[in-house]
């Protein structure tokens, strides 16, 4: 069935002249180009792009996409990405014409539908947060952070304090350090103790007049809810620090717990994943922050702000970052992201993160025994096991175990990460799987480790390719196609 | 609720193999003076049917580039959408698949990167080009940071006023807390003086931004400031028009170090300005250096091509603080629309979407001026944007006001960035602009300006 012609790359496929004609014709009258622009500048011919038909595209590009699995079509239980079902709903609603046809710079009056929309969503996340303003800005949960940490920058100078230090738990997304040091902050690590809390000892010893932020995950990256966030938020304000909350796991705890109430300054959403998405294949997703009332005013322009004569856009905030990109966010996922809020109500939202935690807890009950879960009996809404018993039985890495549940159809789990779990495996089923798939799911890792070693070792078997081999792609990289390049 | 698929009796099963005895259970662990008590405060719950309405209701109270006849741009666009580019982007397995850290179920993702890194590659005449970046604007300040990186201790930026004013805020953002100093040069005549540049440039310069054509549609004299940059031993990062290397020459071969892009041009929808697409090139002298995600060529186990990310040590999962960048979720979705973009049209295509928008821009440009007295507010050429002049900050908005009540949106005017522009105006005309549609706004822009002069001498 695998159609190996059509999948060719777009320059193998090129043949001069096939280009489709999707133009109009010139109704204006014409001039040579020569005559309106610089000879210096004018290129002698056009890129040298493919030349592919309209039919062509479509059989290669729906050929390639049946070479993807994704929400809509496995179960795709990959930790710490909330791969929960995207509502069509939702996509209709967000690509109504009077939605997708609107110009960041067209006037305020002729935009009123979709300011609300965003004012709304702001007040619904600042709720969800227990925090006081948000904003929508941010392109996704990394850039939600720098513009956090960037806050925090700002208001300790506009305090007159030299902080310098951001404190991040071991367990933490690569994202967080990454995020301080473009912020022009150092990271300094903080240890987890053994039941996989941030290590209160360890975070006391760091805590000094240095420390600007400390960012927490919280339930963690190991599916973990930490039990002392409230005294951790009390240490940092004790040394003077602001917390932040990565809220990349906000699917455990909606309508139960807000970061707000645990003591946290600050926090982003991760739209793409709590309020479904979709992920697009690596995105688009948002960011959403939200801050205290104290951070208020450092927050990005410009703000939404609701006026007597209706929706406006604020940008005269002298204390304000500035701006993290151009215009005013994702908007086509913030308004999935607004749809789902709304269809889902208080009441929804707190049965999403029940099921989700229901639907973690049952999977890991019936895969503890396969796949020991080093840090407890329970989680929230993912859990981490390790496949390190059955590495020294019987030679099985996570990565093994995970290209085989490829050729049974499941998608794997995120594999080894977090950093402080070996051989880890982070499984995230979500509220959306029903108990067969789950039931099914385990069955499989089950069978998979009865299975022949050398089976696993060549697995996957039935995906388009098998293992690729990424030390030949990294030590002679070949990024571009070009006209020389071999075709195997 | 039909969106949760558990039944009352799977509940029950699972609790009993957890070993809890109620789903409120499973959160007990929770301390309870930091649990929420009672529900949080939103709005009730709407059915698929009244979300539906609710939505088409808000939407109505908008009046976007479908009701209104834009000539906005100023890094958003109008442009022709081809059918096939929001067909291949609903596709379940594209849009609901996550980035690809498994290559095995993920060669479609994949192998679509890496035709669309060749493509811009090819587009801008570049050695490499990366997954994509958030848009335009933090590509630019991320090729910045790469070229201040690239650049030994010099930590100097020089950008021109000419510049999309948003993309020099943002590059201001991310570098307020790192020692970086950013230069801002007037652009008095609409363009860059590629010898005041010159007299800028010193050891301390780390790169020169240009942005081609720059935020006022005016075609810059990019060669010869690239020329003066490199002479000075700074790098030169070019903001590029997708849409204009139909006809202009690219910076790769005039010899630019880093290209960063707004794709929105290419099939992506104006949206109110996001999701949009960041294109990111580079030479290949910098591509150790460069932030995102990279597709690259390899084989599999029976020597099959197939496609992985790679060059991952350069990135926030595995370097965490000494990343290139944090960026981790990025655009997926929009760098293969950009890539079926490019696919449908090919280099004839491109070229005509580019020989329309400069025509059309210059027609409009001849009728507004022709009919309206409105002025040039720059010599020099330009693609398919153009600036011009009203009497005062006043008529500019009574001309914004008589267009928009005749069914135009009549560019956007530059005061808000530009206090000695406080009565310009920058049109954008794409290929969808019809004639008929140009010549209805110059009859429009010439009433506004009679009955605005009218109404002054009234008030005299
Ligand atoms: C815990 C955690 N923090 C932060 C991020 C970064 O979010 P994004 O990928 O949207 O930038 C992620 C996800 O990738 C995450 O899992």
């Amino acid at each position: 069935m695998k159609n190996r012609q059509a999948t060719r790359l777009l320059f193998e496929l090129s043949k001069p002249g096939s280009a489709e004609d999707i133009l109009p014709d010139c109704d204006v009258p014409e001039e040579p180009a020569e005559s309106l622009l610089p000879g210096e500048l004018l290129a002698d011919q056009p890129p040298p792009l493919p030349e592919v038909s309209e039919p062509q595209v479509v059989r290669h590009y729906v050929n390639l996409s049946q070479w993807n699995m994704s929400v809509d079509t496995h179960f795709y239980p990959l930790g710490s990405c909330t791969m929960k079902y995207n509502p069509k709903r939702n996509d209709r609603a967000a690509n109504l014409p009077g939605f997708v046809n609107l110009h960041p710079y067209q006037p305020e009056a002729t935009l009123q539908g979709l300011l609300e929309c965003l004012y709304r969503l702001e007040q619904m996340l600042a709720e969800i947060a227990g925090m006081d303003a948000v904003t929508l800005q941010p392109a996704a949960g990394a850039q939600g952070e720098l513009t956090a940490l960037l806050i925090a920058a700002a208001y300790y100078r506009d305090r007159g304090e030299k902080r310098t230090q951001v404190l991040i738990p071991d367990a933490a997304h690569g994202t967080n350090p990454a995020s301080a040091a473009m912020a022009g902050f150092h990271a300094v690590e903080v240890r987890s103790d053994h039941r996989g809390m941030v290590d209160l000892e360890d975070l006391t010893a760091k805590l000094d007049s240095r420390t600007a932020v400390f960012m927490i995950t919280n339930p963690n990256t190991l599916g973990l809810f930490d039990v002392n966030i409230r005294r951790v938020a009390d240490l940092v304000h004790a040394a003077g620090g602001l917390v932040y909350l990565d809220g990349a796991n906000m699917n455990a705890v909606l309508g139960i717990v807000r970061p707000g109430d645990c003591g946290a300054d600050m926090m982003h959403f991760n739209p793409h994943k709590t309020f479904s998405g979709p992920h697009g294949g690596g995105g688009p997703g948002a960011g959403p922050v939200a801050v205290n009332q104290h951070l208020a005013d450092f927050l990005p322009v410009p703000r939404i702000i609701s006026a007597p004569g209706g929706f406006r856009l604020d940008s005269d905030r002298p204390k304000s970052i500035g701006r993290v990109r151009s215009f005013c966010g994702n908007i086509g996922v913030l308004l999935r992201a607004y749809a789902y809020l709304r269809t889902q109500g208080a009441e929804g939202l707190r049965q999403v993160s029940e099921r989700a935690v229901l639907n973690a807890n049952y999977l890991l009950q019936r895969v503890r025994h396969i796949i020991p879960v080093p840090h407890g009996v329970r989680c929230m809404h993912e859990f981490v096991a390790s496949a390190l018993k059955l590495k020294a039985s019987r030679n099985l890495s996570a990565m093994d175990l995970a290209k085989r549940l490829l050729d049974y159809g499941f998608h794997a789990p995120t594999v080894y990460f977090p950093l402080i779990v070996r051989e880890a495996l982070m499984v995230e089923p979500t509220e959306s799987e029903t108990k067969e798939t789950l039931d099914a799911f385990a069955e499989v890792l089950f069978r998979i480790t009865e299975e022949p070693e050398e089976l696993l070792h060549e697995a996957p078997h039935t995906t388009p390719i098998s293992r690729p081999d990424e030390v030949r792609a990294a030590r002679n990289p070949i990024l571009k196609w070009t006209p020389q390049a071999d075709s195997v | 609720m039909a969106y949760l698929p558990q039944s009352d009796d799977d509940i029950r099963q699972m609790l009993e193999v957890i070993g809890v005895s109620s789903v409120d259970g499973l959160f007990d662990h929770i301390p309870q003076e930091i649990r929420l008590r009672g529900p949080l405060k939103l709005p009730a719950a709407l059915s698929e049917a009244a979300l539906q309405q609710h939505m088409e209701a808000l939407a109505a109270c908008n009046s976007g580039t479908d009701r209104t006849i834009s000539f906005l741009g100023a890094g958003c666009y109008d442009h022709f959408i081809p059918a096939v580019v929001d067909f291949i982007a609903s596709r379940s397995e594209f849009y609901t698949s996550y980035t690809p850290y498994q290559p095995e179920v993920s060669q479609g993702n994949l192998q679509a990167l890496f035709e669309y890194q060749t493509l811009i590659t090819q587009l801008f005449g570049m050695d490499a080009a990366n997954a994509g970046m958030y848009d335009g604007a933090t590509a630019a300040a991320e090729a910045v940071l790469m070229a201040i990186a690239a650049q030994n201790g010099k930590r100097k930026v020089l950008v021109p006023e000419s510049l999309h004013p948003e993309y020099r805020q943002v590059l201001r953002t991310y570098t307020a807390n790192v020692d970086v100093s950013i230069t801002v040069l007037p652009t008095p005549g609409g363009r860059v003086d590629a010898a005041a540049i010159a007299k800028q440039l010193d050891s301390k310069t780390a790169c020169v931004v240009i942005q081609q054509p720059n935020f006022f549609g005016c075609v810059e004299p990019i060669h010869d400031v690239i020329q003066a940059a490199h002479a000075a031993g700074a790098l030169v990062v070019a903001v590029v028009d997708p849409i204009s290397m139909g006809l202009l020459k690219r910076p790769g071969d005039l010899g630019a170090d880093l290209v960063a892009a707004e794709g929105q041009p290419l099939g992506i929808p104006q949206q109110w300005g996001g999701p949009f697409l960041g294109i990111l090139a580079c030479r290949e002298q910098v591509l150790r250096r460069m932030p995102g995600r990279l597709a690259g060529q390899t084989t599999d186990r029976q020597g099959r091509r197939c496609w992985v990310l790679t060059l991952q040590t350069r990135e926030q999962h595995i370097r965490r603080e000494k990343a290139t960048s944090n960026i981790c979720t990025n655009q997926h979705l929009m760098a293969i629309r950009a890539a079926v973009y490019l696919a449908l049209l090919g280099p004839h295509g491109l070229r005509k979407a580019a020989i329309l928008c400069l025509n059309k821009a210059h027609y409009a440009a001849r009728v507004f001026t022709r009919d309206s007295g409105l002025l040039p507010a720059f010599e020099g050429p330009f693609f398919k944007e153009f600036v011009l002049k009203a009497e005062s900050p006043a008529e500019v908005a009574r001309i914004q006001e008589r267009a928009f009540e005749a069914g135009f949106f009549a560019g956007v005017p530059l005061g808000t960035w530009y206090p000695d522009l406080q009565d310009a105006i920058l049109f954008a005309v794409t290929e969808r602009r019809t004639r008929e549609e140009i010549d209805a706004l110059s009859q429009c822009l010439a009433c506004a300006r009679r009955s605005s002069t009218a109404a002054e001498r009234l008030v005299r």
